[in-house]
């Protein structure tokens, strides 16, 4: 190696360098440099072949999932109706204001503007920014208010241009027209619960839900859940990161819930509440061609709307805590002693199994006692009835010891063979959940559910519809439907047509008397009570422009003692015996039956008869001509009232 | 190869200069970035959600960057060396400034607002600094280094570098290394030295990963093996961006059809992950293109690297050379999950002017380099 002088550019003699040698050194190093970079683009290159063209397929489909959503959507719940057309339950749009957090610039500016947009109260944006931290992803709106009028939409549309991230939603959510008046019959729609969702999950019926929020709770909202969910459809949208919809691939319509049409109508209805006049209690009225049920009141009622969004609990522990119960359908789940309305039944027992005719008469002189007791078990008249009660003037006059003689001669068992097919103590199968069986007792049922012998005296209290006895008006008025049409049983339901298409009214097994003349003479005792000189019912109905056979009925709530006499005076007002009556007509023809109970109003005859008169009015007189009168002759004496 | 050289030497006298030389252009660089920029603008026109705005300020920049790049062009090269110090210094001062008094931005401190001048970040100017201050070390001292030499050369690396790491940006703290440490590798460096610095390096990597490293770049390096498992959050760019490149597929949807980077899902799509747009929309064979142009650029570049005829000219031009590389490998490597995700542009094609303007520098130099040479050989 030799030292050669070196010049830079501008000729200065700096120093002396191996010139060759470094030379060497860096073009080895360039050709390293290169080699590593050449190798390092190959990897790259590498990288990008593997992704793009190995992988293509697989990273194709995991954009397109990026960007394609199939978006449910919701059918219209089908709309239920009145006899009549007029809507009782609806589907309508509610708009619902949303805010996108991460739309939002300043979302105190935004809320305070809102705040004097819409009147928002405090406690509303509260509840909001607790919302807000409760979100489980990013983009997901969080409803401010809903229920929004026109006008405030207009307001939030003229002001939307400073408020990015406010967004107004529209939801179909169910509407309750009528509010309290069907509330029972019609139940109510609610959000779905995490219960619900696993039911449905076990039922493979999920899909059936996607993009539905609600499901029915109660009422025909819940047993006709399936015709009136419709089934939703479906559409794949592209969107953006953001969950924007950019445009719709394709798309396939819901199909919109059934309409169901109903046999109540709103007419009927209002008049049997009028006539409860704000009185607990409930009325029934069957149609016994069809087995419709026409009025279907339970009193006190709830607006139904209340639990469609969501019930605040507040609202919620009030409806639940009330001692009236609102939320209870009285109709199928209050099961009341049937008193004296189950007379009717206990004396067609007699008389079909042999132990009293027509004629059969006995002396009553105000009690009864069984053989070798003390205890007397009184007539609810001080001093009785007298002698010369046949089975005619016993129904007329609600004789008790008539019937107290007659059940200990029957024995409970047969009683309750007899009643059995009447549908007491077993569910009718009518439309709707939650019905209860009330109490048939028998000597079995007392053995199952107390373990306890039957005493004769559990008889005799069998005879009048006290002790154990409980039924539902519903299945007071079914039963009622029955004797009407001698036999025939038709299923009581409420609803008469889905889509439309009238449902075929269903039959049970019909009851066969022996001796068909029997049920003409309980009949006729029925008719004595509402328009007969005797009847216990006869001020009520001795007008009316049709005939009827009814029934009062008197059910004790609290015992008496022995030598105690049912004082109004001395009671609570919640210890007072209800008031029941069961009635159908015309006679000759029978229509509709009904059945109506007043809790606490102390008798059948003055509390619950003159319900049940407005309801047969309200039903007969729009659809029948003036009667060709068959009306007993007249009746001007008024019969004496049961107490 | 040596006599070659030989008769290149300045005593075969006076060369004519054609007129390239004397406006100190290189022609076949000049061409190839203006392409590149010009591909560059194509993607971003698509990739920016402002499509024309964002556009013509980066065609602005370029535009500046040329001019930039030219007038660099004529600053000889003993000028520089004279320079670089000063450079050096003034950059390291302004990183203790930035250390001091610097904002806070997105819980790094990396700004800098000097009265009078827009807001900067010191740590882009030692990118050129750094360079610029080893070869003009190296010129003056025998090569390869010597002991001392290196141990100054690594002091003069490590400062400003870990200033910038401490930050924190790492990322600009490796990239600003990378440009210090391939001045080392060119200048002839033993492989003693080398192997030593390798083997540092990798026993250091625990101590780095425990003591050094904040969590979220811990968290960007465990992204790179399993991205799936933060999906939303960290694994979120990485996945996307790969699912960009991958449904590209050969041909690619076409520009401005891309649904990952149109759609939103792919995040920085204009500016560090604008290759996987690149990707998406003009496919594999507009990979290749953009990979080729780059490849004839750092060519060029080392050629002229290879031709310079003074130690300062070789070491600053490979240097500069071997880091638009290593910009170019980081960035696409990142962007593929080669990489863990560090915030480096796409150099010529990602927008932003400072990244523009700083590259455009490093190639002036580079075309002064060449034109100071006594022949052309194209």
């Amino acid at each position: 190696m030799e030292f050669r002088p070196y010049n830079n550019a501008q000729g200065q003699n700096i120093f002396f360098k191996d010139q060759d040698s470094e030379r060497r050194l860096f073009t080895g190093r360039i050709l390293i440099g290169t080699a590593i970079i050449g190798l390092l683009f190959l990897l790259l290159l590498g990288r990008y072949y593997n992704l793009q063209i190995i992988q293509h397929d697989h990273f194709t489909t995991q954009a397109d999932a990026n960007r394609i959503h199939t978006m449910a959507i919701a059918p219209a719940r089908g709309v239920i109706q009145d006899r009549e057309g007029t809507v009782l339950a609806q589907s309508k749009p509610s708009f619902t204001l949303e805010i996108i957090k991460e739309r939002v610039h300043d979302i105190d500016y935004t809320l305070r503007e809102l705040q004097s947009i819409l009147d928002l109260d405090d406690s509303e944006i509260t509840r909001f920014r607790e919302r807000l931290k409760r979100r489980e992803r990013p983009y997901e709106g969080v409803p401010l208010r809903d229920n929004l009028d026109d006008e405030q939409i207009a307001r939030i549309a003229v002001n939307r241009y400073r408020l990015p991230g406010v967004e107004i939603i529209a939801e179909l959510v169910r509407d309750y027209p009528m509010k309290e008046l069907f509330a029972h019959s019609i139940g109510y729609v609610g959000r779905i619960n995490e219960k619900e969702l696993n039911q449905l999950a076990v039922d493979d019926k999920l899909k059936n839900y996607s993009g539905v929020f609600s499901i029915g709770k109660t009422g025909i909202e819940r047993y006709y859940e399936e015709e009136l969910l419709g089934i939703p459809g479906a559409q794949n949208v592209e969107t953006d990161v953001h969950g924007r919809i950019l445009r719709t691939l394709d798309r396939k319509d819901p199909v919109r819930g059934k309409t169901l049409t109903l046999f109540l109508d709103v007419k009927m209805q209002q008049a049997a509440v009028d006539a409860l006049a704000g009185r607990r209690g409930a009325v029934v009225a069957i149609d016994l061609d069809s087995g419709g049920v026409v009025t279907a009141v339970s009193n006190p009622s709830f607006d139904p709307n209340l639990f469609v969004t969501g019930i605040n609990s507040h609202d919620y522990g009030a409806l639940r805590d009330s001692p009236d119960t609102p939320l209870m359908n009285r109709m199928i789940q209050g099961t009341y002693p049937p008193g004296s309305t189950i007379k009717p039944l206990v004396a067609l027992a007699g008389l079909e199994n042999g132990f009293i005719t027509p004629d059969y008469q006995i002396f009553d002189p105000g009690y009864f006692q069984l053989p070798g007791q003390e205890h007397k078990y009184r007539d609810w008249k001080k001093g009785g009835h007298g002698g010369g009660i046949d089975v005619h003037l016993a129904i007329a006059q609600s004789c008790d010891v008539f019937f107290y003689q007659l059940a200990t001669r029957m024995g409970i068992d047969r009683i309750h063979d007899f009643l059995d097919p009447f549908n007491l103590g077993r569910t009718t199968g009518v439309d709707l959940t939650g019905e209860k069986s009330g109490v048939l007792p028998s000597r079995l049922w007392k053995q199952k559910t107390f373990k306890q012998m039957w005493y004769p005296g559990d008889t005799v209290n069998a005879g009048i519809g006290q002790g154990y006895h409980l039924a539902t008006p519903l299945q007071l008025a079914t039963a009622t439907g029955i004797l009407a049409k001698r036999g025939i049983r038709i299923r009581p339901h409420l609803v008469k047509a889905i889509d439309g298409k009238e449902l075929l009214p269903e039959f049970d097994t019909p009851i066969i008397l022996n001796n068909p003349k029997n049920w003409d003479v309980v009949i006729s005792g029925m008719h004595e009570v509402a328009q007969g000189e005797r009847g216990t019912a006869n001020k009520v109905f001795k007008d009316a422009p049709y005939t009827v056979a009814g029934k009062t009925g008197t059910a004790q709530v609290v015992g008496i003692a022995q030598n105690e006499k049912y004082d109004v005076s001395k009671l609570t007002d919640r210890q007072r015996d209800h008031g029941l009556f069961i009635a159908f007509a015309p006679v000759e023809s029978p229509k509709v039956a009904v059945a109506v109970l007043v809790e606490n109003g102390n008798s059948g005859s003055g509390a619950a008869a003159p319900v049940a008169r407005k309801v047969l009015d309200a039903y007969l007189l729009n659809r029948m001509p003036p009667p060709a009168a068959t009306l007993p002759e007249s009746a001007t004496t008024p019969g004496e009232a049961e107490e | 190869m040596a006599s070659d050289f030989i008769r290149q030497l300045p005593s075969s006298g006076k060369i004519p200069r054609s007129i390239w030389q004397k406006l100190h252009i290189d022609p076949p660089l000049f061409l190839l970035l203006l392409l590149t920029c010009g591909y560059g603008l194509f993607v971003l026109y698509s990739a920016a959600s402002d499509h024309r705005i964002s556009m013509e300020k980066q065609a602005s920049f370029m535009g500046l960057g040329f001019m930039v790049m030219l007038m660099v062009a004529h600053v000889s090269q003993s000028t520089w060396r004279l320079i670089a110090p000063f450079f050096y210094t003034t950059g390291f001062i302004l990183l203790l400034g930035v250390a001091f008094f610097g904002e806070i931005s997105l819980g790094a401190r990396r700004w800098l607002s000097i009265p009078g001048l827009p807001r900067f970040q010191p740590s882009e100017m030692m990118k050129i600094g750094l360079p610029l201050m080893l070869a003009s070390y190296f010129h003056s001292r025998s090569v390869p280094p010597r002991f001392k030499h290196v141990i100054c050369a690594l002091l003069l690396i490590a400062l400003p570098v870990g200033l910038i790491v401490k930050q924190p940006d790492l990322g600009t703290g490796m990239l600003v290394m990378a440009s210090g440490v391939v001045v080392l590798f060119m200048s002839g460096l033993g492989w003693g030295y080398i192997l030593t610095a390798l083997a540092t390096a990798s026993a250091m990597a625990p101590v780095m990963w425990f003591f050094v490293m904040h969590d979220y770049q811990r968290m960007r390096v465990l992204m790179l093996f399993d991205p799936e498992s933060d999906k939303l959050g960290a694994g979120w760019n990485i996945i996307q961006s790969q699912t960009a490149i991958g449904s590209g597929g050969w041909q690619g949807k076409g520009w401005q059809m891309g649904t990952q980077s149109q759609l939103d899902f792919l995040p920085e799509s204009h500016t560090d992950f604008i290759i996987a747009v690149l990707s998406e929309e003009l496919g594999f064979r507009g990979v290749i293109l953009l990979l080729t142009l780059y490849l004839l650029i750092i060519a060029r570049c080392l050629w002229i690297s290879w031709r310079a005829q003074e130690t300062f000219g070789r070491l600053l031009g490979s240097a500069i050379s071997l880091t638009f590389f290593v910009y170019i490998f980081v960035n696409m490597g990142m962007v593929s999950g080669l990489l863990p995700v560090v915030g480096v542009p796409l150099p010529l094609v990602s927008q932003g002017g400072t990244a523009i303007i700083i590259l455009m520098i490093g190639f002036g130099m580079l075309m002064g380099i060449s034109t100071e040479q006594k022949r052309s050989l194209f």
